[in-house]
């Protein structure tokens, strides 16, 4: 039988999303349900004097209205941060609390208040304008690098600072530097992005006033995350008192990690209010009140000789938290970005300092890549830049200071296990025809353009686990992932996992690896995800980690299904176990070649005993059934890399940037399926651009988000991308039996330095930040003409 | 969204009478619902005038070519006469929006609107349009009164745009990359006697830029207008262009404009 993992399968999901038939939070309605509606801060910083809801109570329709007040008298907790960061200093950090409607203070524009339930949504709405809210508004902070100089904006928080942590050692690197021949140093901002899922955060909650149980159906990536936070921090209701669901979810990159205060809130008030409650938001809310990403500000430097070795690396960053912590908030400026800031390089000493501030700002959270493609863009600007000062070609600065033995223990954390720098660079430079730029620039040229190429190669440390290492590091649980396996006894299998699918296609990647284990059709195979009821438990999906991590749990139980299925095979064919082999579904006799297909020996499994032929089955010492688990917890992180190569052209007039050519070559060791790899990195590569182009959040000095509509913010769209050319290379994972590594992030990760080292190499080494928009553009382009003529 | 009384009448008569001060006509609703969404707007009653046969239609006589208050830019853009008689105007309403933007949204909509960033306003003026009303007929440089501004009294209604054809034409818009609206959009009309450079995203409202449109009356080429300033002072202002870079799109693309002509 051909193996599936490996091939093209189409996906199973498509036909439900494609035909309209997938079932989002926001299609799922319960009889009786009530319509909530949230207050919100209009102000970023003021204080709440009063909040009187006497009038929306009488308005037509409303069931109730709750507020700060109500939920601190009910201790119910608060929003959290998942993971504990230690400064330089050893001291803790420091975390304001983040109660679920804001009583005293509202820190942020979009911060809930209160909440209004009502028949209707209409009514949800009248009633909510009927709130009277009595503010004192404050001086906002917004801007990061004048944060640690303003107000403070929580109580107990010097100069709004969460932490200043360090990863190095300042002593080596200073050694290094002493020794340099050049110090190439870059100030950077990674601009702040709204992540955008394509459907907007929603919950339904339906309370049972019998069982006592409160069913959430929600837009989440890790519903049995939000369980666990909800029920261990938030005291909503016991755990096997609240089932939560994460049905279809169109779209998170890192957004819907979180539990957020509507989720909560709804719990809380199903149970208050007896009613079912559905809450939606709009478009506006999401931008308002979604985690966003990025947001650093960075000076960095890098040591090195004049023929192109690097001897040494710092990095000082500022990172906007927003206005609360929240769960990957505080690591992902600190163990996902300072672990991979000396990239794919043998960097001697290194170290990164980054100081984490609160702003009145949405929150800042992980957002695909989350802290890996900041230390990307840093690095790999500071190496352009590097190669442009000392005159040498970009790829041969890399080549020159790639490892080329693995494992690569890398400078600051990790050992990576895999990988083959040298032959992923020189694979992108012939596919992008790199030889051929000059002639290309010269065409440009004489058409009165600007032609720019940039090269990027990164790693990452993605499948996020181990849950020994994550643990060491800050991270407030275990980060395996678990699987069941359900060998029907007509034939068909379940096979549940804890990874959650919101784009991934895990429908049919899972299925494709199941299907190749247990040697049946991929069709008898149903993937059952994404609620809490199913399943045995889950850390669920981001960081790149579904198949690393949670494809591999399936495999380890399909495994001890195979593993069974010989004893009771062994035993149905009358031979000792260790002459029994197992191939493409069947179990063979070695010396008869006598067979039991793997659905005649689960039927068995389920009808131990004897009647007439039958024998029973089950051995001694075996349980009737055929079901397994495994909790998955792998030795490393997964380290893809690649590099990848752009090309754009600028036209001087007007600014623009055109993506001419996108080249990337990845290392995603074993691949599953081609055809879906290869959409997350597409889907991956045009969020870096509009990174790198487009995307600009911008919050004026008094914290009200001026881009929080598509009319203001650029949403990269078909057009403004070129067709990407892709290639691979696969060197193994030696960390899981499967030899995969993660591939989801990496397109984000790789391409914003890629895009923005070649606008800048078409500007003449020029630096402007991004997004490298049109007028920006134009700005540059006149300077440049500017010094042109002055040289001439 | 406020709950609202929907009218559909079938002929102007009628839509003007249910007219008042807290209606509003609905054609392609491409702004208004969107507003009464976003709680910017509330009326009383929505006039939907789409079933009004009469305003719907393109007619090209000699001299002049009539598009009916709801024609679809959709429709506007494909139409094999608009595009034999003033190509310009058929490449503009091709370039409005998106291609649900052009399905449903109306010149009428458009101009009765007067977004400052709107496509078909330049049109209007460049072409010396016409616009008949239900009262009467108003030619576009009295129209456009300023932001969001029209000189349209309430209850009046536009039944039809009549453009004037010009010799040769052209419209470039450098498109807002978020929304795609106009960060600046140019038609050039030479007519027989003048050329027209209409303006629309620059400032406030749609305007006739007099020196360029001077220059080029007198002198129709790109050498004309070559190394003259267009003034960033009056122009707006935001997070999406400055002045200064307004200013210099407007130059930019009056060249390609008589470049393309």
């Amino acid at each position: 039988m051909a193996s599936l993992v490996g091939s093209r399968v189409e996906r199973k999901e498509d036909t439900r999303f494609l035909q309209g038939k997938g079932r989002y939070t926001a299609d799922i309605n319960i009889a009786n349900q009530t319509y909530a509606v949230f207050v919100r801060s209009p102000h970023a910083r003021a204080k709440i004097k009063s909040v009187d809801t006497s009038k929306a109570l009488k308005s037509s329709g409303v069931v109730g209205v709750l507020t700060g007040k109500e939920i601190a008298e009910d201790k119910i907790g608060g929003l959290i941060a998942g993971w504990a960061i230690r400064s330089e200093d050893g001291s803790e950090m420091k975390v304001p609390a983040n109660p679920p409607l804001a009583k005293d203070i509202a820190n942020f524009v979009g911060e809930p208040v209160a909440v209004v339930f009502a028949e209707t949504l209409d009514e949800a709405k009248e009633g909510a304008e009927k709130v009277k809210v009595d503010y004192k508004v404050l001086k906002a902070v917004v801007d990061p690098a004048e944060a640690m100089k303003s107000d403070a904006i929580h109580d107990g928080v010097d100069k709004n600072l969460c932490y200043d942590w360090l990863l190095g050692d300042r002593k080596a690197v200073d050694e290094a530097f002493a020794k340099a021949d050049k110090i190439i140093k870059v100030d950077l901002i990674n601009n702040r992005l709204v992540p955008n899922a394509m459907e907007p955060r929603a919950c339904v909650v339906d309370y049972n006033t019998a069982s006592e149980e409160i069913t959430l159906y929600t837009t989440s990536q890790n519903p049995h995350l939000s369980r666990l936070v909800m029920s261990a921090f938030g005291g909503v209701a016991p755990e096997n008192k609240l089932r939560v669901v994460a049905p279809d979810v169109g779209g998170g990159f890192g957004s819907k990690i979180n539990v957020y205060n509507e989720e909560i809130v709804c719990s809380w008030a199903s149970k208050k209010i007896e009613r079912p409650i559905k809450w939606v938001a709009e478009r506006t809310e999401s931008f308002l009140t979604d985690t966003h990403g990025r947001d650093h500000v960075t000076h960095a430097e890098l040591a090195v000789t004049n023929d192109g070795k690097f001897l040494g690396f710092k990095n000082e960053t500022i990172a906007n938290l927003g206005a609360y912590a929240r769960v990957f908030g505080t690591v992902t400026p600190t163990y996902l970005f300072g672990p991979c800031a000396t990239g794919v390089y043998v960097i001697p000493a290194a170290y990164s300092n980054v100081k984490a501030v609160y702003t009145n700002t949405a929150p800042v959270d992980a957002y695909r890549g989350a802290g890996r493609p900041e230390a990307t863009y840093t690095i790999e600007r500071l190496v352009e830049k590097a190669a442009l000062e000392l005159g040498m070609d970009k790829t041969e600065i890399r080549m020159k200071n790639f490892p080329t033995q693995f494992p690569f223990k890398q400078t600051l954390v990790h050992t990576v296990d895999s990988g083959d720098y040298v032959a992923g660079l020189e694979k992108a430079k012939q596919m992008a025809d790199y030889s051929g730029f000059e002639a290309r620039r010269k065409q440009s040229e004489a058409n009165g353009k600007l032609r720019g190429i940039g090269v990027s190669s990164y790693f990452e440390a993605c499948g996020i686990a181990p849950s020994a290492a994550v643990m060491s590091l800050g991270c407030g649980v275990g980060l395996w992932e678990s699987a069941e396996v359900r060998f029907n006894p007509t034939g068909q299998i379940s096979v549940f996992t804890g990874a959650h699918s919101h784009g991934q296609s895990h429908d049919t990647t899972f299925a494709q690896i199941a299907a190749d284990e247990l040697g049946v059709p991929m069709e008898n195979i149903d993937v059952v995800h994404g609620d809490t009821d199913k399943g045995t438990f889950g850390m669920g999906t981001y960081g790149s980690r579904s198949l690393t991590v949670g494809g591999i749990a399936i495999v380890n139980a399909c495994k001890k299904i195979v593993a069974k299925g010989k004893r009771v095979a062994a035993k149905m064919l009358e031979v000792n176990e260790d002459e029994i082999e197992f191939k493409d579904g069947e179990f063979v006799a070695l010396k008869s070649n006598k067979k039991k297909t793997i659905g005649e020996v689960a039927f068995a499994c389920y009808l131990p005993g004897q009647r007439d032929e039958m024998k029973s089955p089950i051995p001694e010492g075996d349980e009737p059934g055929l079901i397994e688990s495994s909790f998955f917890d792998p030795a490393n992180f997964s380290f893809p890399a690649g590099s990848h190569i752009c090309e754009v052209e600028i036209d001087p007039d007007t600014g623009n940037v055109k993506v001419e050519k996108y080249t990337a070559v990845d290392d995603f060791g074993r691949i599953v399926n081609p055809m879906i790899v290869e959409g997350q990195v597409h889907g991956g590569i045009a969020q870096g651009i509009g990174q790198a182009l487009h995307e600009n959040t911008q919050y004026d000095e008094t914290g009200q988000l001026m881009t929080a509509s598509y009319m203001d913010y650029t949403m990269p769209r078909a057009d403004n991308f070129p067709e990407f050319n892709l290639g691979f290379t696969c060197t193994h994972a030696t960390s899981n039996p499967l030899g995969v590594k993660g591939c989801g992030e990496a397109g984000a990760i790789a391409s914003p330095p890629t895009v923005m080292n070649a606008v800048i190499d078409a500007l003449g080494g020029q630096e402007i930040s991004m997004p490298a928009t049109a007028e920006k553009v134009w700005k540059a382009c006149k300077t440049m003409k500017k010094s042109n003529a002055k040289a001439a | 969204m406020k709950s609202f009384n929907y009218h559909a009448p079938k002929d102007v008569k009628d839509a003007t009478k249910l007219a008042s001060s807290s209606s509003a006509f609905l054609a392609g609703g491409m702004t208004t619902i969107p507003s009464m969404k976003l709680g910017l707007a509330s009326y009383k009653d929505v006039i939907d005038i789409k079933n009004i046969k009469k305003l719907s239609g393109i007619k090209v006589s000699g001299k002049t070519v009539t598009i009916g208050a709801t024609t679809k830019h959709a429709e506007v853009a494909a139409s094999k006469d608009v595009k034999k008689a003033i190509p310009a105007l058929a490449k503009l309403a091709g370039n409005i929006g998106d291609a649900q933007v052009r399905n449903r949204g109306t010149i009428g909509g458009s101009i009765s609107n007067n977004d400052p960033s709107a496509c078909y306003p330049s049109a209007c003026m460049a072409l010396n349009a016409v616009i008949h009303t239900s009262k009467r007929k108003i030619d576009a440089d009295k129209f456009f009164t300023g932001m969001f501004e029209t000189a349209l009294k309430s209850g009046e209604l536009v039944e039809a745009v009549e453009f004037e054809i010009p010799e040769k034409a052209d419209y470039q818009k450098h498109p807002n990359p978020a929304s795609r609206y106009a960060i600046i959009g140019v038609f050039l009309a030479k007519h027989k006697k003048d050329v027209n450079v209409a303006v629309t995203g620059a400032k406030s409202c749609v305007y006739i830029d007099k020196d360029l449109s001077k220059k080029l009356s007198s002198n129709f080429s790109v050498s004309a207008i070559e190394g003259m300033e267009v003034k960033s002072s009056g122009m707006n202002s935001d997070m999406h262009a400055s002045a200064e870079y307004r200013a210099n799109l407007v130059s930019l693309y009056t060249k390609k404009a008589v470049e393309a002509c």
